[in-house]
């Protein structure tokens, strides 16, 4: 058992590109389709409760899925095998880069890698502005978003205030009205 | 003290990016790039291309990567816990309760309006990153890169992996 778990979640890492939310088809097709460890149901309930909570979700559904296959020893294993290999390229990748980075053309890569960087950057903030639009209106979000705005840079308030008023808000908020 | 830093820059974002990893991103930046100086913008960027150059979640890669440089291997062990226990232990004691609240409006909402606050933190890094490059490589190579990677990943559908294969072969070759 612990062997599967690690070998599951070993190639969810090393396959799912595009950070966490890619993984999750991926790790859908290991637990409900071929290995049959829930019904299809049951994963999107557990996507559904994972989605409710912050933080990455790969290593959410890998823990989640690995207590309840194993405990303790699973969840361990599952996360540990979704994580560490990739930290490992990681690390000795951009130790190399650091190690090299007196030649031109490594410092080459540095400047030339900025900008698809930047526009990684920038598609990620198109994509969380329209799924934030899915769900309410340009009336709201419009004003929304330049008051945030305001509040992080000419304010400079650190953002973890302004998400935690944001959470503190909406789960004390009583239900039925509309956002 | 150092290891409470790294806890803390890693347990704030695990804690605060609702929309998984990704939005963690701009959180992780405000406090290792912006709080504690522990990199400059630049140095962040390459993590952050590295880590969209690699698989797997984003957000541990940057957790290990950092926590190491910063602290040594104590360092990755508790930046990386730091990013992913909290929220997944909660997820394994609050399953119950979660599953009742999970369709409700309430984590709708608080998505829907965490969402805007990431995408303007998002937005500021580009802006960043691309101010960066045009210091660096001037305007001609910059917006090539940025019109160029900007069609590779929506029009063409490239791989990201290789669109940061991209920029740092072109970068290797004519910057």
């Amino acid at each position: 058992m612990q062997f599967k778990i690690f070998w599951i979640f070993f190639k969810v890492g090393m396959l799912g590109y595009g950070g966490g939310p890619a993984s999750i088809p991926l790790i859908k097709a290991e637990v409900v389709d071929i290995h049959k460890w829930m019904t299809d149901d049951e994963f999107q309930d557990m996507l559904a409760i994972g989605n409710t909570l912050p933080g990455p979700i790969a290593t959410k559904l890998a823990g989640y899925i690995g207590y309840i296959k194993s405990g303790w020893l699973g969840l361990a294993n599952a996360v540990l095998a979704t994580i560490v290999p990739t930290i490992f390229l990681m690390i000795i990748l951009l130790t190399l880069f650091v190690e090299f980075k007196d030649l031109g053309w490594v410092q080459g890569m540095s400047r030339g890698v900025l900008p698809v960087v930047g526009v990684m950057m920038a598609l990620l903030t198109i994509d969380f502005l329209s799924k934030a639009k899915a769900k309410t209106t340009w009336i709201f979000l419009i004003p929304f978003t330049l008051i945030s705005l305001v509040l992080l840079v000419p304010l400079n308030i650190h953002p973890a205030i302004i998400i935690a008023v944001i959470i503190i808000f909406s789960l004390l908020r009583r239900e039925g009205r509309k956002a | 003290m150092i290891y409470i830093q790294i806890f803390l820059a890693f347990f704030i974002p695990g804690i605060l990016g609702y929309g998984g990893g990704p939005a963690s991103i701009p959180l992780v930046e405000q406090e290792v790039v912006r709080n504690y100086g522990w990199m400059d913008s630049q140095q962040f960027a390459e993590v952050l291309a590295l880590g969209n150059g690699l698989p797997g979640p984003i957000i541990t890669k940057m957790a290990g990567y950092i926590g190491f440089m910063v602290g040594g291997v104590p360092g990755a062990v508790i930046a990386v816990t730091a990013a992913v226990l909290p929220s997944l232990l909660l997820m394994i004691f609050l399953a119950g309760i979660l599953y009742k609240m999970k369709g409700t409006k309430k984590f709708e909402t608080l998505t829907s309006l965490v969402r805007p606050v990431i995408a303007i933190l998002l937005g500021i890094i580009a802006y960043d990153f691309f101010s960066g490059a045009f210091i660096q490589s001037g305007v001609v190579h910059t917006v090539v890169l940025i019109i160029a990677s900007f069609l590779m990943l929506t029009k063409f559908k490239v791989h990201p992996a290789l669109v940061i294969l991209f920029g740092l072969v072109y970068g290797a070759l004519l910057l």
